[in-house]
């Protein structure tokens, strides 16, 4: 194989690995941010012991996420030294913002919330909390900024020509705000809000279908399943205003998404299907006019088409798979709609915890979010080829120029391995935490954060 | 912000220098923690050393991240030279820190003998792994690196691997050793700590004997790196302050004040990565044999408005940065001690 597919093979497998953990750690921690809150505002030892449990998850997919991320931060010199070079004065500086605003914020706080329990009293405690989870939220804000700037370059110019041409920034909040980074951030973060939540409804479900544990469940249940239905209906309002950007700024993505190859009035949303990309059609279930009123809020307006958006079919993305894992990511968005939905109004009724095959979707709910997250980043990431940056720079020349084949097998040969190994234990440590369930102990908080809360006097 | 005729290029390479040493004095404790990890046999023991750094190895960890931002947005052709160029040597030393990572994390979370014996071991390594190959790719940087007129790396894995680079490599492994075991003293008590006490003068001796080799070897083979200082006389006296730094670091050991010899140990730190960037100014990488095509911080830097905006960023963010460090260390000062909540 060559270089260029090895490398974007790499980068593939590294990012997507990288990308189970953040929105997890994201997502936990606005759980932790609520589940500590409740108790400093009830003082039920209910959310303390809650608090506690859920830290201890959250320290487990933080230390995956520190350890995989460090490779992307890298990744971008030692694979794309030309892409580095081209963009380096307007992205390294949300690289480096990133570093400073968030990472330092995020693992500085983290050592109070983690082995602070004892040392600071509960209300410092609870800062710390909220500054990690603040902290991963900048992350997110920072990583999605630059990114948006590969789909929707803003606030640039090009300076020099040939293979000194490069980007240079000429207005940085332009860039900051390019035409897709807010929509993008927030359905991001909703991505991950939703990681977080199914995976704390997961695992109380599970409790409940094994009776154990389950005052601790119900209450671990009640803050998950809320949380889960907010961002699962955020995710669509997002979802949908990041849909009309791509519209109006990466047609041909959009084309894609929908497996759309004439500009057509009245286009109509496929609801699932198979595109045949040599016969340029798309075979499945139809809503007439949906997709033309979707992307421009009136059934009337054209939806460009592939043939005429990207004329040359060695400037579209790979079409089937872009259709694929777009209708996949929609398809989940609307299922966890469902099961957050049932899962809220059967709780509220008090009849949840008899429903057990309910109880059982909602333990498997935990693959949702992480199958969506990944389908949505491949779908983002796969229909803006084969540009690396959007109109500007093509994927095969980012690549770095002395880097040879066997290197990058080699690179990739060692982090797969390093990965599966690291994902086994991960996955059998955090099983085991989930064996062993919340302390009891954890009923009675210790330390500082025993004392009785000091009135004024 | 606006800052008038301020020489931007040369304040990020103070800046970026900055990053580098922060990390070497912060990350270098804990990278150092690690490598006299197996030296500890009990498993009560290696807990102890673990939790030493538990609360603050990541937080250090951001200065190694941050600073390679920082070399991305300000001077990106050396970080894609540098990179693409060092490709498997980075690749090995990502490993190293993701083993060490995890290892810390995991550990403790089972109690079975091969499994903590396991990831000691990913954890030793991992340690000693990475502060080798970040001493190599600074003495290949010093050493001066084969580059093209491109700007790119033109020699192979082989190349970094000279006698200097890899001497280099072990005086790192050799400092950040001493170093890691002044903090450890310092947050230790009881029997480890006396047993850490009997180890120290072995590894003050093993740094003294590397620093010394490599100061001759510089000298005699690296005259580039010493030029700037033999034609500044006055700057003679940043090599007496690291000198005298390390010359203090036994005596304050001996009478037992461990916080005064940790301070020595970060001194020599500062003064040696001042000296390195004294040295290397205003090239950010040498090129060998061909000078002129040496990466500067004129030739590889992004633009004005670029470096501008990323000293407000720094402005803004390194002092809150410091300012929330510096009190976490302040909760976590002490000697540790093990509870529920400790690895
Ligand atoms: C939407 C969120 C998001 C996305 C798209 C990415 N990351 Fe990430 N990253 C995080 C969100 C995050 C986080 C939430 O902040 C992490 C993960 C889990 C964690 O504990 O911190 C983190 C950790 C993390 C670290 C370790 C920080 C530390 O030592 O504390 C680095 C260096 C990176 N990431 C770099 C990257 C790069 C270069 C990416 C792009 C290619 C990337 N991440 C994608
Ligand atoms: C975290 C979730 C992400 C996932 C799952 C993801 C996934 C992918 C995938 C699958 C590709 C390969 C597309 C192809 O080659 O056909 C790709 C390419 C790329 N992505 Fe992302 N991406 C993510 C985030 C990011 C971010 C945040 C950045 C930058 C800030 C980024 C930068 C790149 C670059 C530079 C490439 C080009 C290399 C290539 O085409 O293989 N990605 N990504
Ligand atoms: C409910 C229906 C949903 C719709 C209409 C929708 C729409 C979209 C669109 C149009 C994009 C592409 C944006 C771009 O390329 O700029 C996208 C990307 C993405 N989606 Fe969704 N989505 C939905 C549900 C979900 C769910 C449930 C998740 C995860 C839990 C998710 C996670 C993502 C991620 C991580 C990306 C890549 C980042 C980005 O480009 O914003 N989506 N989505």
């Amino acid at each position: 194989m060559d270089v260029l597919t090895l490398s974007r093979i790499q980068f593939t497998l590294t990012i997507s690995f990288h990308y189970i953990y953040p929105p997890l750690s994201i997502g936990l921690g606005v759980v932790l941010v609520l589940m500590e809150g409740l108790w400093l505002r009830t003082r039920n030892p209910l959310y303390h012991q809650l608090a506690r449990f859920w830290t201890k998850v959250f320290a487990l997919t933080f230390a995956m996420g520190v350890a995989t991320g460090i490779v992307m931060e890298f990744e971008f010199g030692t694979n794309w030294a030309t892409y580095s070079r081209y963009v380096g004065d307007v992205f390294g500086s949300a690289l480096a913002a990133e570093g400073i605003f968030a990472f330092f914020l995020e693992s500085g706080f983290l050592a109070l919330l983690l082995f602070g329990w004892d040392k600071v009293g509960p209300k410092m405690h609870f800062f710390a909390t909220c500054m990690v989870c603040l902290g991963a939220h900048f992350s997110a804000i920072w990583i999605v900024v630059a990114n948006s700037f590969m789909q929707t370059p803003a606030g640039f110019h090009i300076v020099g020509e040939g293979l000194k041409a490069r980007a240079e920034i000429t207005d940085f909040w332009a860039m900051v705000f390019s035409p897709s980074s807010v929509d993008r951030l927030f359905h991001t973060l909703c991505g991950a809000w939703q990681a977080g939540a199914f995976l704390v409804v997961s695992v109380s479900a599970w409790y409940l279908l094994r009776r154990k544990h389950e005052a601790f469940a119900r209450a671990s249940l009640r803050v998950g399943l809320l949380v889960g239905l907010v961002a699962s209906l955020l995710q669509l309002v997002s979802g949908h205003a990041s849909a009309q950007g791509v519209a109006k700024n990466q047609p041909v993505k959009l084309a894609a998404f929908e497996g759309l190859y004439e500009t057509t009035p009245n286009a109509p949303l496929t609801l699932f299907g198979w595109v045949d990309e040599s016969g340029q059609r798309v075979f499945g279930p139809k809503i007439p006019g949906m997709l033309s009123f979707l992307a421009h809020n009136r059934a009337s307006e054209p939806v460009t088409g592939l043939r005429e958006a990207a004329p040359d079919a060695r400037d579209r993305p790979p079409v089937n798979v872009t259709f694929q894992l777009f209708h996949l990511m929609v398809a989940i968005g609307f299922a966890l709609i469902g099961i957050a939905a049932l899962g809220c109004f059967y709780f509220w009724r008090g009849s949840l915890f008899t429903k057990r095959w309910l109880l059982w979707l909602l333990v498997f709910s935990v693959l949702g979010p992480q199958i969506a997250n990944q389908a949505g980043w491949f779908a983002a990431e796969v229909g803006r080829q084969p540009w690396i940056v959007q109109g500007l720079l093509r994927t095969s020349a980012g690549l770095s120029a002395v880097v040879k084949a066997n290197s990058v097998l080699a690179a990739m040969l060692l982090f797969s391995s390093v990965y599966v190994l690291l994902f086994a234990v991960f996955v059998y440590v955090l099983n085991d935490k989930i064996r062993h369930g919340p302390d009891d102990t954890d009923l009675h908080p210790s330390g500082k954060l025993a004392l009785p809360e000091r009135r004024k006097s | 912000m606006n800052f008038g005729h301020l020489d931007l290029n040369s304040t990020w390479f103070i800046l970026i220098g900055v990053l580098f040493t922060g990390y070497a004095m912060l990350d270098g404790f804990d990278l150092g923690v690690g490598a006299l990890h197996l030296f500890t046999k009990k498993d009560e023991e290696r807990r102890l050393m673990l939790n030493a750094i538990g609360p603050v190895w990541d937080g250090n960890e951001v200065w190694l991240v941050t600073g390679g931002g920082a070399l991305f947005a300000a001077f990106p052709d050396v970080y894609a030279t540098v990179f693409s160029g060092f490709y498997l040597a980075f690749v090995l030393l990502l490993v190293a820190l993701i083993f060490r990572g995890v290892a810390i994390e995991f550990r403790s979370k089972q109690p079975m003998r091969w499994w903590r014996q396991m990831w000691d071991v990913g954890f030793s390594c991992g340690s000693v792994l990475s502060s080798f190959l970040i001493g190599v790719a600074m003495g290949n940087i010093a050493w001066g690196i084969p580059i093209d007129a491109r700007g790119e790396y033109a020699g192979t894995f082989w190349t970094l691997l000279q006698p200097y680079p890899v001497l280099l490599g072990i005086t790192t492994v050799a400092l950040f050793m001493m170093h890691g075991a002044i903090y450890a003293l310092m947050k230790t008590e009881g029997a480890l700590h006396d047993r850490l006490r009997g180890w120290i003068n072995n590894c003050i001796i093993f740094f003294i004997i590397c620093y010394a080799v490599t100061t001759m070897a510089t000298l005699l083979y690296v005259p580039h790196m010493a030029a700037r200082v033999r034609a500044n006389p006055w700057l003679f006296s940043i090599v007496l302050v690291n000198m005298l730094a390390i010359a203090n670091i036994p005596r304050e050991i001996h009478h037992g004040r461990d916080g005064r010899a940790f301070v020595s140990s970060c001194l020599a730190m500062l003064a040696l990565m001042g000296l390195f960037g004294l040295e290397m100014y205003p090239n950010l990488v040498l090129s060998n044999p061909l000078p002129a095509n040496s990466l500067t911080i004129h030739n590889s830097a992004s633009s004005q408005k670029t470096l501008g905006i990323m000293l407000t960023i720094a402005l803004t963010g390194v002092p809150i940065v410091l300012a929330y460090t510096i009190s976490i260390y302040w909760i976590f000062r002490g000697k540790v001690k093990l509870d529920k909540t400790s690895y």
